[in-house]
């Protein structure tokens, strides 16, 4: 079986990665000083021009990009090649504000198919497997990113986008798909569609391949056991590229970031400072070579850590763990820091589906947590007092999770809407 | 005699009863008898029907969550101090009663209790 997409690159020995980023870092300063007005007028501003840029290890001398600073620049923020030789626009789904355009050039998305190819074949794949992109296909670049990626591997790729679940089912049958590519949840929800339709003797799949929302290790092992498969996670967003940024092997314990394409550090949110390995702190990227959209030392609001040590596979890039949660996914509720994924957990543990509304608001000057959880034919009973203790047990497990109270409120089956792109699991009605 | 009741979960919101009558009427399955157990946040809606397979594929399909179990019901005559001999009867053999309700026989006038115990076979013995 194939193990990298790439062997030279991937498994390349530390100090040769060091010196191919630096290099580079250096050429892409270059470019962005000369090619991108937004950030030299960022770097002018700092008071930092190319010729203070020494090496990779200058990189603390250049100004941060925030989401803000793309939304400001709407939209051409951050062009650094004329339209003439750009390809391909994406957007970030602009729910929490204006949207972000991230300009491809056919020199970067070719990196970037080359990245989701790594994945793929990290996860199992070659060019002999069918896989079945699920992933929603249009500006959002979770289709348009496995789809190049199965391309550039060979393999016969499905492009089915997400939705209609019939067909989805159909296609995956027929054609014996082997590899699935989708949201964590949209997986969960065809995984329970498959057992409702008692189809799982029919299906092929043996790796998935999910991400672009949180999921816990909890939502992994039921993902596994549902459809038999092994299931592998893959982190990117659109402001670096798409999905690809990094992704897991088969030790799956983090991901490996395409080092060649994309410089990671971890910073302290408040101070600003580089953190070292190890370290948990705000996620920040700068890409080495794209052309079009060169995001430099962007804060990417993803809280995680960076792993330096030596994997089984054999890759040499280091990893990063799954992001605890988005600074911007955490809630302050009554001054604590709660994210999405710790409910999910609790939930998941107490036998309940990992669909979830949260829904905070503001009462008397005092937050209030209010949990939606979907009853299960397995969890129902015809005695009230037992439906009561269950919730009393999933209340007290949440506050040992959180730290705080929550009031959960348990909802028919399917009434909490499944998500095809990303699931809005958290309504904020705070006005503050 | 022994039924089996479907219970179904039921989500405090407007129109979720009806939406359960309304999978039944669909499926042309007639209700016999109706009763509510509620909190805050939620009930459950117990329910003795004319076809208990058919209603309760009929509420599966349509997304409900329901459990079938048996139930005891006891004709009981129409008049003064009938429920009352019933749960004497209960009382005097140290059967736990975890709910009850009653409806109506529409057939003959006579009160149709329905009753949730602890001990099934003993409460046969008294008034089955």
């Amino acid at each position: 079986m194939q193990k990298y997409f790439q062997q030279e690159i991937e498994t390349m020995p530390r100090e040769q990665i060091k010196s191919l980023q630096n290099e580079k870092f250096l050429k892409q300063i270059q470019h962005v000083w000369n090619d991108c007005p937004d950030y030299r007028r960022k770097m002018e501003k700092a008071g930092v021009t190319p010729d203070d840029i020494k090496s990779i290890d200058d990189i603390s001398k250049l100004p941060f990009l925030s989401k803000d600073d793309l939304r400001e620049g709407y939209p051409y923020a951050m062009l650094a090649k004329p339209l003439s030789e750009c390809v391909r626009i994406h957007s970030t789904s602009g729910t929490t504000g204006k949207r972000v355009i991230a300009y491809y050039t056919q020199h970067d998305i070719d990196l970037w198919d080359e990245c989701c190819a790594r994945a793929l074949v990290a996860a199992g794949a070659d060019k002999n497997d069918v896989v079945h992109v699920a992933y929603g296909f249009g500006l959002f670049t979770g289709g348009a990113g496995l789809n190049g990626g199965s391309h550039k591997l060979g393999s016969l790729t499905l492009p089915m986008s997400s939705g209609n679940t019939d067909r989805q089912l159909q296609f995956m049958t027929d054609l014996g798909a082997t590899i699935l590519c989708s949201t964590p949840s949209y997986a969960a929800y065809l995984a329970e569609s498959i057992k409702e339709r008692g189809l799982r003797d029919q299906i092929k799949l043996k790796a998935g391949i999910f991400g672009a929302e949180a999921w816990s290790e909890e939502m992994r092992r039921d993902i596994e056991a549902n459809l038999g498969i092994k299931a592998y996670d893959i982190y990117g967003l659109t402001e670096i590229s798409g999905p690809g940024v990094s992704f897991e092997c088969s030790e799956q314990t983090g991901m490996h970031i395409n080092e060649d394409h994309f410089y990671a550090e971890i910073i302290d949110p408040d101070t600003l400072e580089v953190l070292p390995y190890g370290e948990q702190g705000e996620l920040v990227f700068t890409c080495l070579d794209k052309e079009a959209f060169p995001v430099i030392r962007y804060r990417t609001k993803d809280i995680c850590v960076l792993t330096k040590e030596t994997c089984s596979c054999g890759r040499t890039f280091i990893k990063m763990v799954k992001p605890r949660g988005r600074s911007d996914d955490m809630l302050i509720i009554k001054g604590v820091n709660v994210f999405p994924s710790q409910i999910e957990t609790v939930l998941i543990d107490q036998g309940y589906q990992a669909n979830y509304q949260i829904i905070v608001d503001r009462v008397n000057n005092s937050d209030t947590l209010d949990i939606n959880v979907e009853m299960t034919q397995e969890k129902f009973t015809d005695n009230l007092g037992e439906v009561a203790e269950m919730e009393k047990k999933l209340v007290s497990a949440l506050k040992a999770m959180l730290g705080i109270y929550a009031k959960v409120h348990l909802v028919a089956p399917k009434t909490i809407a499944r998500s095809e792109g990303k699931a809005v699991r958290v309504i904020d009605n705070r006005k503050i | 005699m022994t039924e089996k009741q479907i219970s179904v979960f039921l989500e405090n919101r407007y129109g979720q009863l009806h939406e359960i009558t309304d999978i039944l009427a669909r499926a042309n399955i007639n209700l016999k008898a109706l009763n509510i157990a509620e909190t805050r946040d939620y009930g459950i809606v117990r329910i003795l029907v004319d076809d208990v397979a058919k209603a309760t594929d009929a509420l599966i399909a349509d997304g409900c969550v329901v459990s079938v179990n048996p139930v005891q019901v006891v004709a009981v005559p129409n008049v003064a101090g009938g429920l009352n001999d019933v749960l004497g009867k209960i009382a005097d053999a140290n059967i736990d009663i975890e709910y009850m309700y009653s409806t109506v026989d529409g057939d003959n006038g006579n009160a149709k209790l329905v009753f949730k115990v602890s001990d099934e076979e003993k409460f046969k013995e008294i008034l089955g």
